[in-house]
Order: C-alpha cells, then structure tokens, then sequence
C-alpha cells in the first residue's frame, strides 16, 4: 500500500492546508483509500466549498415547494395528487474530453436522480454550449455531444422536449453540458435520502462496479490545460440499456414498502452515497467491499469507493425484505447485493477481505468539510453607447434580418433536436422549437410545460442583471404556452472560484437569481455548480442555466407561437425602450461589443405575465411568444416561419427608431395575436390594468412587411434560418 | 377484441401501444419476454424500444428470445403480428419478414412526422383506411431496409409492400426518403399479409394535441378489419 503524504494528497486535488486539517481531524496519516474519501468529498463538486454560503441566498420556498435543493432532485407540487421532481445537472468537463460519454452519462446521471426519488421520468431537456463555429473543435464536440445525449435518452425512452445550444467562444476550451429531467410522482410516495434505523443491510444495485470514471468529481474540480485528453480514461460509459432496467425495477421495488432509504451513485460514486445515506439521518455504516459486485479484477477498495461506473444504485432497506427485493432485481437481470449495514458509530467503516480499510467520522466527510468565503469584486454596470444615427444610416432592415435568422444563436436547431426521440410516451403536446417543451400528466387533464434557458452575454456584461434575467426569461417561456410558472432548478456554470473576478460574477448571478425568483414567486428547488471551467487561464463566461417548469392545469389551453389567422392582430405586450446594448444586433450588425445588458423591471415582468394568462383564461388570445434575442423583427419571423404566415407591420409611432424598436432586447415583452372581435375587449383590459403595449401589425400573406422598408418572403428567411445548422454540420 | 404487446427488457413504446390499442377497443394485455406462452390473442405487437439494449444488431436478441418461438408459431398459424420499428427490426431477425433494417443513411437518429403511401389496401391492416398517404411518426437509427434483389423481386411479386416514405401528395421517390430505405419501404408484410413491420410510430399519432391524427385510422381500421 501507497504511504500517504503531502504531495499525495496535492495529487489529489486537495490544498496542503487541507490535508493538515485532515491529518488533525483523525490525529493519524490517512491510509490512501481514506484520502481518496476525503479527496471526493472534499472536492468542490461534492462540498460546495466555494458556493455553499452564497447558495444559502437563494429562494428555496413557497407553498408548491414539496421538497427543495439538498436531495437528489426538487419535489414541487401539482396539485390532486401528483408532484413532479426535477433537477438540472452540469457534465461540462467529461463531454469536452469524450463528448459522446460525457454528455450520454450526463443524461444517464440526472435521471437516476430523479428516479431514485420515485419518479418516472417524463421528460428531458438539456442546455448545451459549445465555442466559435469557426473553432476546429466545435463541430466534432457538437456532433458527439448530440449524439451522446440521444443515444442515452432515446434508448431509455423518454422524450427529450425541449433545449438550448449557445455558441460563444469563450467556450472553446470548456464546453458546457446541462441535461435535466423531470419525473411525475404520487406525492405520499416520495423517497429520500435520508438513512434511518441501525442494523438495516445496505444494497448495492445494478452494474457492476469497473475502473472507469475514478477521480471523475475531482476532475470537475480542476481547470485544463494541455494534457487533459490524458484524462479521457476518468470519462465513465454510460449503458442506456442497463438504466432502463434499472429504472423498471426501483419503481417496481419502490411499489412496495421495503425501501428506507436510496440514493444513486453519481458523482464519487460508492463514497458519496453512502456517506451521504448516513450524514443525513445521523447514523455510520458498515461496508464489506469484498461483496461489491466487480466487473474487473483485483480491484482495490480505493478504486471500488472512487469508481465512478454508472447505473448503480444504493439502498437501505428494512431488514428481512431482502429477498423480496432480491427477486426484483432477479426478473430484471440485474446485481444485487447485501453489502452492509447501518450502524450507531457514526463511522464509515469499510471492510476488505476480514481487514478493516478505513474508518472516518462521517462528520468529517460531510459537515466539517471545508468551507470558503472566497474574495470577490463586484461588476460596474457598463456605460451604456449612445449610437449616433449615423450608425444606421447604411443599414437596411431586411439585410439585418437576414443576418440576424443565420446568427448561429437563433438559427433553427432541428438538426439537433430531430436526433432526440421527442414523442415517445406519447404526451408531447409542445415539440423542441417552441416557446417551452410540453407534456401531458398521464391520463389527466394536466400538462407540464419545461424550458432552459441562459443568457451569458448579459451575465458577463452586469452579472446582477444577467442573473436577473435568465429568471425573468425562463417565467416567460411558461407564461409563454400558458403555464403557471411553478419553481426553477439552476446550473450554474463558471471559471475560476479562486479568481475574484469570477467568484464575483458567480456571487452576483446568485444574488440576481435569488432576487427574481424570490420577487415572481419562482423559487429554486435543486441545481448544481460547476466551477473551474477554465482552460489555460481563459474562464467561460458566467453561465447559469435556469430550468423552468410550469403547470397547465388543461392542457387543451396550451398556447403556442404558431400564427393562427388572416386578419388578426398582433400587439407587443410591455415597454419597448429600444435597448441595442449586448443585443444579437449591436454584437453581429454594430460589432459593438461593450454596454450594460437591458435593465429587468420585476414589477413590469410580473404584472404583465400575469396579464397574459388573464387574457388566455378569458379565451382572448390565439398565439403568444416571448421576445428574447433578437427583439421583436426576429420573434414575429419565427412565429411567421413556424406557421407559413405572413405579417403587415404598423408604422412606429413614437421616438425609438425603427432599428432599435425591431431589434431592441427590452426585457419583459410578448407578442400575442388577438382576433378582430376581442380586440377591444383585449385594450380595454390592458388598460385597465395599466400594462403597456404597443399595435404591431395584422398577420398578413406571405411575406413580412414594413411600409417600404422591409419586404420579405416568409419561404425566403426560412432557408437561411432553417439552413445554417445543417451546412454547418456537414461543411 | 384481444390483444397482447410483448415487452422485452428495453422495449419503451410497450406503454404506448397499449394505451393506443385500449383507446380504440382492445383488450390488452401485457406479456413479459422470459414467459413461455401468450395468453389468447386475436392480435400480437411488438413493440418499439431497445430490446436487449440493441447493443449487437437490432432486435437480433429478441429475435432468439423465449416467448419468440410462441410469436412465431401464433404468426404460422395465421394470427395477426404486428412489429412497428424494434418490432419491424425484431420481425427481419426471426426471419417472419424478408430483409433487415441497417443504419440511417445519414448516420443520424431521425425524430419526425413523415409521410407514408399505403401500397396494398388487400389486407387487415389497411382494408378500411379511406386516404391514400397517412401522416406518421418516425423516431429510429436504424430503419434503412434493404433485401437481396430475388427477395425484392419476390416481395414485389407478391405485394409484400405495405407501405412507402412520400411526400403529402403520395410521391415516394428519393426525395422523400428520409433513411435511405430501398424503395423507399416503410413497412412489408409477409407473403400472407397477416404479419406487418413497419418503422412508423401510428400509436404516437392518435389525439388532435400530438403530432397527428392519422394513427387512429390505423387502429379503427384494425379492430374492424378484425
């Protein structure tokens, strides 16, 4: 055996400091299999060592709240019975090494999470960002990022609704895989984490356990530099197959009343489950490793707790129910195995052929695990460009427009999402494509609507406001189709905690989020952080990606962007100020890079959702889309090109020029078709409820058109739109 | 009527076919893979999924499994077998139909409405449907088919062709082949038109808020024809 010592532990991620406070906290040198204990769990994806005092900010409850962050997934409420759990997860430093795996298990990893509460999984989505198209990596990493997420989500046979790709290249070096999931459970039949009872056998479950993603949660703990293909052994291979199976027979096991406790084998696998079963209810445990089924040989019982193999399971069960379980796992061909117990010691205590191995105060592990105040700066709100007319003078509307659709941030994304089985379980009332991905709750009157978004720019601009606004943006998108928006679940994404420059855009984006969702009763429910994606010195921008969910409670109401008739009117609901800073304009048509990101108005963005669903539920209007990147101009193309419809456009009245009002990023803004009949009805109640809003124009022909200015065939901007993805992917 | 889906360890449209067959009258029933017999049926599915994890060739393992022998000797006997894509995949490996079904031509899993020519109406499968291109879903990676030339030949001679990829007016030429399937084929019968495949998903088409409704004309017509 390996003597530990200093430079060890330095191997394994840890700071000398840390290791001397390990060595104080046992009075004794770890043995190498206990420093890889603590290495996992002391590792910033495991501890929150950086993050967890400012995720102690964010907004957790509110009466829907079932169950929030610090189980395998959040729990919300959906009224009768039924609750749905959902979480989102980051698996941004595997994909960069071996896209394929990386993202395929970044899938397999968030539904077991969501499973392993009861739930079945009912829909996946994911936010992917990748580098500059022009990078040399971006296309092999999109393709097999792509394809990954499929392989995994297509077999298991569960749809994947909806998703955002982003590209930017400040993600060159470290591409960004978020996968969520969302699962549909009785609410009386949630399961925990949480261990209870002494003397209860402890089961293993599933695959067997292999050497692949050892140090996997300390990798994501680490920046990159020029020797990270090395590290490809660390990316664990996921087996769709194997979760299929394994997901039939925990819902199978869970039918029945035998489980205390489970919890699935993530990030450092064995090690983080089972000390994580025994933090939680206060208890130790007892594991004999020569019982863990092994699909190599010889492994040692450092690689068995570090492994991180994939589509296994732990669970406590009460005693006497093991064979009951046993021949579940049986029909399903699967490993079972009685591994240990609980214990009062309040130890893990781990067993190698008659030898004890190691033996750790689980409190060390779990509670005394570091924690950092980090430094950290704040970001001035940049000055904002006053764009002289001259700016404009040779620019054209129906040139930026065309440029605008083929900006690889809005072009058309079908090339990914036709890859992503999006129909199976044949409750996908809302496709990829939309304004959320939708479907129904089983055999009810109810549906689910879903999204995810990101806005890195502005969060690199003010990351207060970017933080703000991801949140704003993701309660549209549900509002959007008609859903009460109900909770998020947030990835944050960032560099370097070390760095106060990025700490600080994390801890802004944090407070920004926390004061949105706090302020629209959106609170946040579950999430991840990943920090170190940085290569070579160059961090990503701040990325957090917030997962939305909403609740139809008919689904027959859903909404969605498509234009419906001839003759009907559009109106742009909220305030357009004409704000070009950090748009997709002032970056792809002014190359103007510098500027604050639009202000977020709260009161604004809720009074004037909340106006939307009135309308709806009084049946008032037929379309409505939310107006994000690219303004207005790019919103009414996409709700054109989705339907084939054309749109006449009113002349602007007011001071904003044409440029800014149809390009402008204002924030809080819809665009809803209303029919002839109700159109007084529609200003009547917008007035009365003082919300601002602006005549766009008829939906008209085939073409979009703006007095003399703009004269475009819907078929004519859908090539390009639909085009630039696919001639990218083949070229 | 009777029904019965087989669900073999990675199946996952098994669920679906159910719900589609109990909408239009069915009585189904659920059969698991490692059982030796099929309860009496008027109709066996297939269902769509990953049997087996499809880790070899598709559906190669089903194709060898316990209840297959059941399958196939209910299929001798004339009973209907229905395999829609794994199925379809599952059908080609038992040798029920003629041919296989190799990777997309692209290379790519392909989610997305198609549409399909029904080729032959002579038959319970199709006997009723008033249109001539139904609207379905195709959601696979491996649905390229392709026979020998004497099998073609056969197949042709013998109007195995159930049904063809086309665009909304019926053309199924190259252009309106998403897989690269040989003549296009979306879906065959057996010589005795009581075994179909087919890579269309009609169970994912049978409300007005899913891709569409042309699936629920497949199952009217199918407990009628019955």
């Amino acid at each position: 055996m390996v003597d530990v010592n200093e430079k060890i532990a330095i191997e394994h991620g840890l700071k000398s400091d840390e290791y001397k406070e390990i060595c104080d906290l046992l009075k004794r040198t770890p043995n190498i299999t206990e420093l890889g204990i603590f290495s996992a769990m002391w590792n910033e994806h495991c501890s929150y060592k950086s993050s967890r005092r400012h995720l102690k900010k964010l907004y957790t409850k509110g009466e829907q709240v079932i169950q929030g962050p610090g189980e395998n997934a959040g729990v919300v409420d959906i009224e009768d019975d039924d609750a749905i759990v959902f979480k989102i997860e980051s698996h941004n430093h595997p994909s960069f090494i071996e896209p394929y795996q990386g993202a395929a298990t970044g899938v397999g990893g968030i539904m077991r999470d969501v499973f392993t509460m009861g739930a079945r999984p009912i829909a996946n989505l994911n936010s992917i960002h990748f580098g500059s198209p022009d990078n040399e990596k971006t296309r092999n990493l999109l393709r097999g990022v792509v394809k990954g997420i499929g392989g995994y989500g297509n077999c298991i046979g569960v749809p994947t609704i909806a998703g955002q790709t982003c590209f930017d290249e400040s993600y060159n070096g470290n591409i960004l895989v978020n996968a969520m999931t969302l699962g549909l459970v009785n609410k009386n039949k949630i399961f925990y984490s949480k261990a209870a009872g002494i003397n209860k056998p402890v089961i293993y479950v599933g695959s067997k356990t292999g050497r692949d993603g050892i140090h996997g949660a300390s990798m994501a703990s680490a920046i990159f530099d020029d020797k990270i293909e090395e590290k490809k052994p660390t990316v664990q291979v996921g087996d769709p197959f194997t979760e299929k199976l394994l997901l039939e027979a925990c819902l199978e096991l869970m039918a029945g009343k035998s489980i205390i406790s489970i919890q699935d084998m993530g990030a450092a696998g064995l090690t983080s489950s089972s000390i994580e079963m025994a933090s939680k209810g206060d208890l130790g445990i007892e594991i004999d490793l020569t019982k863990v089924p092994c699909r190599e040989e010889n492994m040692t019982p450092y690689e068995i707790m570090l492994s991180e193999s994939q589509e296994r399971m732990l669970i406590v069960l009460e005693e006497g129910k093991e064979n009951e379980a046993k021949k579940i796992f049986d029909k399903w061909n699967l490993d079972f195995a009685v591994i240990g117990k609980t214990t009062n010691s309040k130890n893990i205590e781990l067993f190698f052929k008659n030898k004890k191995v190691a033996e750790i105060p689980i409190d060390f592990l779990a509670e005394n695990a570091p924690m950092y105040d980090r430094k950290w700066i704040k970001t001035k709100l940049p000055k904002e460009n006053k764009f002289s007319k001259d700016r404009f003078k040779s620019l054209k509307l129906s040139d930026c427009l065309k440029k605008v659709l083929i900006d690889p941030n809005i072009a058309d994304k079908e090339w990914i999402w036709d890859q992503y089985d999006h129909t199976v379980m044949g409750d996908t009332i809302q496709k990829p494509g939309g304004n959320a991905g939708v479907v129904r709750v089983h055999g009810t009157n109810k549906a689910v609507a879903a999204s995810v978004d990101s806005s890195a720019t502005y969060c690199y601009a003010h990351p207060l406001t970017g933080g703000k606004q991801v949140v704003c943006e993701s309660w549209r998108n549900m509002i959007s189709v008609g859903a009460k928006p109900i909770a998020i679940t947030n990835c944050l994404n960032f560099g370097n905690p070390e760095k106060e420059k990025n700490m600080g855009e994390f801890v802004e984006c944090v407070e920004g989020i926390a004061e949105a969702s706090k302020y629209l009763n959106y609170p946040v429910v579950s999430g991840n952080v990943s920090f170190y994606n940085e290569t070579k010195d160059k961090g990503i921008k701040p990325t957090p990606s917030i997962g939305g969910i909403g609740l139809l409670s008919n689904y027959k109401k859903m909404m969605t962007m498509e234009l419906k008739d001839e003759g009907n009117y559009l109106f742009v609901i909220g305030k357009t100020e004409g704000h070009l800073d950090q748009s997709i304009f002032a970056r792809n048509i002014l190359t103007e890079f510098n500027g604050p990101p639009p202000e977020v108005n709260l009161f604004n963005e809720k009074q004037n959702g909340n106006s939307i669903l009135n309308l709806k539920n009084k049946n008032l209007i037929e379309t409505c889309h939310d107006v994000s990147l690219g303004g207005i101009l790019t919103a009414i193309s996409k709700m054109g090109i989705k339907s084939g419809k054309g749109v006449k456009l009113f002349p602007l009245e007011g001071l904003v020029n044409k440029f800014e009002y149809f390009f402008g990023e204002d924030q809080g803004r819809y665009i809803i078709e209303i029919k002839p009949e109700n159109l007084e009805n529609v200003e009547n109640m917008l007035k009365k409820e003082s919300i601002h809003f602006d005549k766009l124009g008829l939906v008209e022909g085939d073409k979009i058109t703006y007095e003399n200015d703009l004269k475009l065939s819907i078929d004519d901007i859908k090539e390009g739109y639909k085009k630039w993805l696919k001639e990218y992917m083949v070229n | 009527m009777k029904s019965s889906v087989i669900i073999f360890p990675g199946s996952n449209c098994d669920r679906d076919m159910d719900v589609a067959l109990k909408k239009f009258g069915f009585e189904n029933q659920m059969v698991w893979h490692n059982d030796a017999e099929i309860p009496k049926s008027d109709l066996i599915v297939l269902p769509g999924g990953f049997s087996y994890g499809d880790y070899l060739r598709c559906g190669s393992i089903a194709g060898k499994s316990r209840i297959i022998k059941s399958v196939i000797d209910f299929a001798n006997s004339g009973g209907l077998v229905l395999g829609i894509c794994n199925g379809f995949q599952i059908l080609t490996e038992t040798g029920l139909l003629p041919g296989i079904l190799q990777q997309n031509k692209y290379l790519n899993f392909i989610c997305k409405n198609v549409f399909v020519k029904i080729k032959n109406k002579e038959n319970k499968y199709f006997k009723k449907i008033k249109k001539e291109v139904l609207e379905l879903h195709i959601a696979h990676n491996e649905g390229n088919y392709f026979c020998s030339e004497d099998e073609l030949k056969s197949i042709e001679d013998n109007d195995q062709i159930a049904v063809t990829y086309c665009d909304h007016k019926g053309n199924d030429d190259e252009k309106n082949n998403p897989n690269g399937a040989l003549k296009n084929i979306a879906g065959i019968f057996n010589k005795d038109k009581n075994i179909l495949g087919m890579m269309p998903h009609p169970e994912r088409m049978i409300d007005p808020f899913l891709s569409g409704e042309d699936g629920s004309l497949f199952f009217e017509n199918l407990i009628e024809s019955l």
